[in-house]
């Protein structure tokens, strides 16, 4: 074995031996005396898989691998140039036409989770607008899904006003916090912002949750109508009807709809004049104002747009569910969208839309270890940081570095 | 005036929580610049700790205050090794990464060990056996409870020995170096790598102290007890200048302060919402705090 | 008898991430000798110093203390090997006190009685810090800041002491009194010194050999007197 290789055995070792050493106590310290089976079922059940990859690692470098590693390069390079060949246009109508079936052919239960899915894009290209574009760590962004959603619960059940009449009304009250959030925070350090957009998250949860008179509390909001349509009906000639969109076959229409708004919308964002000054305040922000970039009021424009999203998706989260309460607008929900951004791609429409799959429908598929989705988060984000920041589909930058261009 | 005067107390009581914990932020901040979401569970984990330890004390038989005070040296020491162990994985990979990168890391951390903690020891309240510490005497019409003197008692202790280590021992002058240039004092013979994984293990102690005082003091702990208190506490760090050692504690006990004084006078559903106002007033007003930071700005 | 060189570098490269810096560059240093680097700003000069103590990684070539191979060792392991920098900008910690920042150089020395002893020493040979002994470092003068960064690394009794522009923002007369006090140091207690300026006149006064840095390269070698007379190096670099 080569110095090289043996350095990873003994990282393995040594982590093991630390791990041990920290999960003990936690498990094997109980008043009847010293238990050590347990955390050593664990133990042993962790050191396999890390010895089962460390020795992966292990052979791939010394080559060993290669009778497998080799035909799968192969292919994949094919799908790649077939990817290539045919344009994205083609890509993306296929995508959306299997989209707009979807819901034929598929039970109950699928199309909650698709709804799921969508309503966590929208939230994720919204965030992504904040951190993936501008560059501003902004850790409670669920506070604009919550004043969306809160916003059209209150109108619905107060005024009985459309949904529709309420989705630009929510977005607009979403991108207005959005301004008042994003304010003091203008002149801050990354860390810092991320901190005060946090407690920021925090303090609409608190205010959702203690103002009674308006949200009713912890007990949150009932009776939330659903979307309505007027429709051609035939009794008695032709007539204009008013349905409710209550079936989850209509309320998956919505939410696709939104979803696809969103995407362009992003889309056009990414590439316009806008989307590049953020990029410059995300890459050096004196440079960029140095550069003319008017960063005051683009750092408010990202919040707010971000934003906007965020209300959007909130105003049908309540339309769907018929009901809010200030418990769906937690911080733990703030870090999985922002786990969506981050193992998705920052900055990357598809790697976003990638990440909101695998968070919400893998876990599905996972059904038994549902107690320890989020554990596997936390674990997932420290290890992406580590081995790949640019998270699964990177964005595509534009331009080169001038290093780069060698 | 008696309302006031417990109040006081009641504050002073808070603030030495808070001191506790606000200076592990402080110090890892000072020497590598990040906010260690993380370490709020370092807290709860103490919390945990304490009352594991505690409980298989007691029951072999060992009196209270072997109890008390072996429960305080193990869960200290506990957290240390654990606070470390998070250095070495999460954070020290990512030494010349980006700020982003490792924030996120450290919030991965922080989610990643709530959840080791609910899954090991469930998610339901764990309770303390209160009935070691129960009880309150009179002092000119005020209540006091022997939690309280016993929290600030060890509080104060603490503090007086971290304020000897790092301005009166030789390896707390290696820590103020690395903290005010980490390349330099590397220059002089110090070892960061060892500065670092010290600062994290004294940080951590001392916010495992906090969280077994606070299960005493409330009766039980809970796996996502490090959130809120976190955040306060980062406030209270900032708010005495963030890095700076005596400012955590000045820090530390104003927020304690403010938020009985606030929760009393102003209104007590919101009492949770003046720490981050402070946080988001001093950092606009005045980010450097009360007394000045202490961090490394230098480059290469 | 050949004298090996205490310090040397061989086809060093280095740089920062993909901005390379210096190129192929070679040195030596012999025991009890001050040589020199000078070459204008950006030249590489303070790099060289910060890769040859391993705080930036040599991409190639080899980097030699007392005939071992020093790349890739932790830089806080060179003091106590004896090798010691006063880096660009004097760094000395600015919230110690000037007595604390002295402390630091020995920090990694057990013989505390020697410490103390070295301690009057330094007082005695920069009278001034013993004013000032217990006044924070960011308070002192930029004069006063480069003879405690000197008079820190002192303190960790080198064999060789790399300095990085001593002269650096410091008025003429200053300048003077420091490079007095680098003779001084050199003939005392025979250290080598590796001295890196920008300032050609002084640094070719007190050294015996020099090397030029232009870019990333040396571009010439020689000893002092030669230097001296060479139109090139008068031209540019002696204002001439």
């Amino acid at each position: 074995m080569t110095r090289g290789s043996s350095k990873a055995w003994i990282a393995l070792g040594v982590g093991l031996v630390w791990f041990y050493l920290i999960l003990w106590p936690l498990m094997g310290i109980t008043p009847e005396g010293l238990r050590f089976i347990p955390s050593l079922v664990v133990w042993l059940k962790v050191a396999a898989a890390a010895f089962v990859l460390v020795s992966l690692h292990q052979l791939r470098t010394a080559g060993a691998l290669e009778f497998i590693g080799k035909p799968t390069t192969a292919a994949w390079t094919e799908i790649r140039k077939i990817y290539k060949k045919v344009p994205v246009r083609v890509w993306i109508s296929v995508v959306f036409f299997l989209a707009l079936v979807f819901p034929l052919t598929t039970g109950r239960y699928e199309k909650d989770v698709a709804i799921n899915v969508m309503i966590y894009i929208c939230l994720g290209l919204g965030l992504n607008i904040v951190i993936g574009l501008a560059g501003l760590l902004d850790l409670g962004y669920i506070a604009f899904y919550g004043v969306g959603a809160y916003t059209y619960a209150l109108l619905s059940v107060h005024f009985q006003l459309s949904f529709w009449l309420c989705l630009p009304v929510a977005a607009l009250f979403a991108a207005v916090s959005g301004c008042i959030i994003g304010y003091p925070t203008l002149r801050m350090r990354g860390d810092y912002l991320a901190i005060v957009t946090l407690g920021f998250g925090e303090i609409v949860r608190l205010i959702l949750n203690n103002w009674m008179s308006l949200t009713n509390g912890p007990n949150g909001i009932l009776g939330i109508q659903p979307p309505g349509l007027y429709w051609p009906g035939f009794s008695g000639g032709l007539t204009l009807e008013y349905i409710w969109l209550k079936k989850l076959n209509y309320l998956y229409y919505v939410i696709l709809a939104l979803a696809v708004f969103t995407i362009i919308a992003v889309h056009r964002l990414n590439y316009s004049r806008i989307g590049r000054a953020w990029e410059a305040i995300r890459e050096d922000e004196t440079a960029a104002e140095l550069m003319g970039v008017n960063t005051f009021t683009l750092k408010l424009l990202a919040y707010a747009m971000g934003a906007v999203f965020g209300g959007l998706a909130g105003a049908f989260f309540a339309a769907r569910m018929r009901f809010v309460s200030p418990e769906s607008f937690t911080f733990l929900e703030s870090a999985m969208v922002l786990s969506m951004v981050i193992l998705g791609g920052m900055g990357s429409i598809p790697g976003v839309i990638l990440g909101a799959l695998a968070l919400i429908a893998l876990p599905e598929a996972f059904r038994g270890f549902e107690l320890y989705r989020m554990l596997a988060f936390g674990g997932a984000m420290v290890l992406m940081m580590i081995f790949r920041p640019s998270g699964f589909w990177p964005a595509k930058r534009m331009g080169q570095r001038s290093e780069e261009r060698g | 005036m008696d309302y006031f005067l417990q109040q006081l107390i009641n504050g002073l009581t808070l603030g030495g929580i808070y001191a506790l914990i606000a200076l592990g932020y402080t110090m890892v901040y000072g020497i590598i610049q990040l906010i260690n979401f993380a370490h709020g569970e370092f807290f709860a984990a103490g919390g945990y700790m304490g009352v594991i330890l505690l409980s298989y004390l007691a029951a072999s038989g060992a009196g209270p205050y072997v109890c008390l005070a072996g429960a305080l040296a193990l869960t200290m020491g506990y957290c240390a090794v654990l606070a470390m162990a998070v250095e070495k994985v999460a954070y020290k990979p990512l030494r010349h990464s980006s700020r982003l990168s490792v924030l996120i890391s450290a919030l991965g951390m922080s989610i990643f060990l709530q959840n080791g903690l609910m899954l090991t020891q469930g998610v339901y309240d764990k309770a303390y056996p209160t009935q070691m510490t129960q009880g309150s005497f009179q002092v000119a019409g005020l209540y006091i409870s022997y939690m309280q003197v016993i929290i600030v008692v060890v509080t104060g202790v603490l503090l007086v020995a971290l304020n000897a280590l790092v301005f009166k021992t030789r390896i707390g002058k290696a820590m103020r170096a690395s903290a005010q240039d980490k390349i330099m004092s590397g220059l002089v013979g110090i070892d960061s790598d060892r500065i670092i994984s010290l600062t994290f293990a004294i940080g951590a102690g001392l916010a495992a102290a906090a969280g077994i005082m606070v299960g005493f003091y409330y009766g039980s702990v809970h796996y996502g007890m490090g959130f809120v208190p976190g955040i306060k506490a980062f406030a209270a760090a900032v708010l005495g200048g963030i890095g700076n050692v005596t400012g955590a504690m000045i820090g530390g006990a104003l927020i304690g302060i403010i938020e009985v004084f606030a929760a009393g006078y102003l209104s007590s559903e919101y009492k949770d919402v003046f720490a981050f106002v402070i946080l988001i007033a001093v950092l606009y007003f005045r980010p450097t705090g009360i007394m000045g930071e202490n961090v490394d700005d230098t480059r290469v | 008898m050949t004298v090996e060189p205490v310090l040397e570098l061989k086809n060093v490269s280095a740089g920062y991430g993909r901005i390379q810096v210096l190129r192929d560059i070679s040195l030596k240093a012999f025991p009890g000798e001050i040589v020199c680097m000078i070459g204008a700003n950006g030249a590489g000069k303070s790099t060289t110093l910060m890769t040859i103590c391993n705080v930036v990684k040599a991409d190639r070539g080899d980097i030699l203390y007392r005939g071992n191979r020093i790349n890739g060792i932790k830089f806080s392991k060179l003091p106590p090997m004896g090798l010691c920098q006063v880096p660009e900008g004097r760094r000395i910690f600015p919230r110690l006190t000037v007595r604390e920042n002295l402390e630091l150089g020995a920090f990694f020395r057990k013989d505390s009685a020697r410490v103390q002893e070295d301690l009057d020493m330094v007082f005695d040979f920069f009278p001034i810090l013993r004013e000032r002994a217990n006044q924070k470092g960011g308070t002192l003068s930029g004069g006063e800041q480069q003879m405690l960064a000197i008079g820190r690394a002192l303190m960790s009794r080198p064999r060789v002491l790399l300095l990085d522009e001593p002269s650096l923002g410091l008025a003429p007369l200053l300048v003077g009194q420091i490079f007095n006090k680098i003779t001084e140091i050199n003939r005392q207690e025979g250290t080598t010194i590796l001295l890196v300026e920008q300032n050609a006149n002084v640094a070719l006064k007190v050294s015996r050999r020099g090397y030029v840095l232009e870019t990333g390269n040396v571009v010439m070698e020689d000893n002092v007197k030669n230097l001296l007379q060479n139109p090139d190096i008068r031209k540019a670099y002696l204002g001439e």
